[in-house]
């Protein structure tokens, strides 16, 4: 029988608020490493131009501690709590907020979260978006997504015909990117899930965008979608900042999931190149 | 590709019909903010015959919402925000003399169509360069709609800032030109 673990939500709150500043301020190692390698690759003068100036960015934002985007995101939060964790001193769904409250202020993010209707901001870019899955062991491993408006706003989700297969599902991904254009943000990140039910899908699409970009699919029928689909998006010419060129896309990420016998849903999640996302295990 | 081209605000029709989509320009002097919520409010305001919060004859605006400025900074990161969403105004600001329009990704016909009869030009800044864009800003002030928080209405004084022309007065388009140059499919 195995013993359980306490895990103070207050230690959650100060992880998540931890987290948010360096997600917003550092941009992740792989993402440096995938544009300095689009820069060395990409065919377009002007191309190269934005992507030297990415990186720039990136730096200047490491040094004087200041968002690598003015759109912080929205707070997405994964959090993975092993089911011999006993949570304590508190409402887990309130200590993320808090953590947010807290990383938000501290580190002069952008908070961007208002009423659907009045526009009026919420103030302190809560409520966070909370994915929790409970998995075995006794750790609680948290992921901080910060989630910008442009990108996401050019992402979809499409129920198809299983009658349209493989090559269905190719051309509703490449209609996304086409129709997305300059907006979200080039070079992006794909982030697509092909299977599962309307939210399932969705969710699944925006759980890859936690992947390393310089990593390999376990699942090799994924693997060889992602590779055929990069081809293809960067075949668009759309390029960085849309201004024309080769590096449309850094990375595709593809995950399959079995689906109801009647439907083929399709959900492609589209992330801008400052692809932030920092984690910690407590 | 040209070189660059310094434009100071406030603009003539001259300034800007000699621009061609592609150019690279640097903007320096005073340029205003506004987003949708703003951009809702300054249409609102002229329909009413009232006056706008800032002069629009010559006017250059960037689509912006900043982050906060941490200690002893003007402001914090600052690039483009998607301009689409002011397509629904763009119109009735270029009618009144706002000449150009700094922000990232596509414009509507209709907006482009405005653009080529009332003389005004789109400049893209990179989107996603905020800490960069941020280092052009010299001043920044809160002139308007202070309740909008991030998406109030500023006056900024800029230095050297780094844009690309997308839409000229003669229907130029450098996102089709862009891509069409380095379309492979």
């Amino acid at each position: 029988m195995s013993s359980v673990r306490t895990v103070e939500v207050s230690a959650i709150a100060d992880t998540v608020a931890r987290l948010c500043g360096e997600a917003d301020l550092y941009l992740p190692e792989d993402v440096r490493q995938a544009l300095t390698q689009a820069q060395a690759d990409e065919p377009s003068p002007v191309g190269r131009e934005v992507l030297e100036r990415l990186l720039e960015n990136a730096d200047i934002a490491a040094d004087e501690k200041m968002p690598i985007c003015q759109d912080c995101g929205l707070a997405i939060i994964f959090i993975d709590v092993g089911q011999d964790v006993h949570l304590t001193g508190g409402d887990l769904s309130e200590a993320i907020n808090e953590g947010v409250r807290r990383g938000y202020a501290e580190n002069y993010l952008r908070k961007s979260s208002c009423h659907p209707f009045s526009r009026v901001n919420t103030g302190d870019n809560t409520p966070a978006i909370i994915h929790t899955r409970i998995v075995p062991g006794d750790k609680v491993k948290l992921w901080v997504v910060p989630k910008g408006g442009g990108a996401e706003n050019m992402s979809k989700v499409y129920l198809l015909t299983p009658a349209v297969g493989l090559a269905g599902v190719k051309k509703a991904i490449m209609d996304t990117v086409e129709a997305a254009g300059p907006n979200p943000c080039p070079p992006v990140i794909l982030g697509v899930a092909v299977g599962g039910t309307f939210e399932q899908a969705a969710v699944a699409a925006k759980r890859t965008l936690l992947r390393k970009l310089d990593s390999v699919n376990p699942d090799p029928e994924a693997a060889v979608l992602e590779k055929e689909l990069l081809e293809e998006v960067n075949k668009l010419g759309i390029g960085p900042a849309g201004l024309g060129g080769g590096t449309t896309c850094l990375k595709v990420f593809v995950e399959l999931i079995p689906c109801h016998i009647a439907s083929l849903p399709v959900a492609v999640n589209m992330q801008c190149h400052a692809a932030r996302h920092k984690e910690a295990v407590l | 590709m040209s070189e660059l081209i310094r434009l100071s605000p406030p603009l003539s029709e001259a300034d800007v019909i000699s621009l061609k989509a592609g150019d690279k320009v640097l903007v320096s002097g005073t340029i205003y903010t506004g987003r949708d919520a703003a951009h809702k409010r300054i249409v609102e305001t002229l329909a009413e015959g009232g006056t706008p919060p800032f002069p629009l004859e010559g006017a250059v605006i960037f689509y912006v919402g900043p982050s906060p400025p941490p200690p002893g900074r003007v402001i914090g990161a600052a690039g483009p925000t998607t301009s689409y969403r002011m397509d629904a105004y763009a119109p009735t600001l270029m009618e009144k003399g706002l000449r150009a329009m700094i922000g990232k990704g596509k414009r509507n016909d209709e907006v482009k169509q405005a653009m080529a009869k009332y003389k005004s030009v789109y400049l893209a800044a990179i989107g996603g360069a905020g800490a960069l864009m941020a280092r052009c800003i010299k001043e920044a002030e809160v002139i308007a709609y202070p309740e909008l928080g991030p998406e109030a209405v500023r006056r900024l004084v800029v230095e050297d800032m780094p844009l690309f022309v997308v839409n000229d007065v003669h229907g130029g388009d450098l996102y089709q030109q862009g891509r069409q140059a380095y379309a492979r499919r």
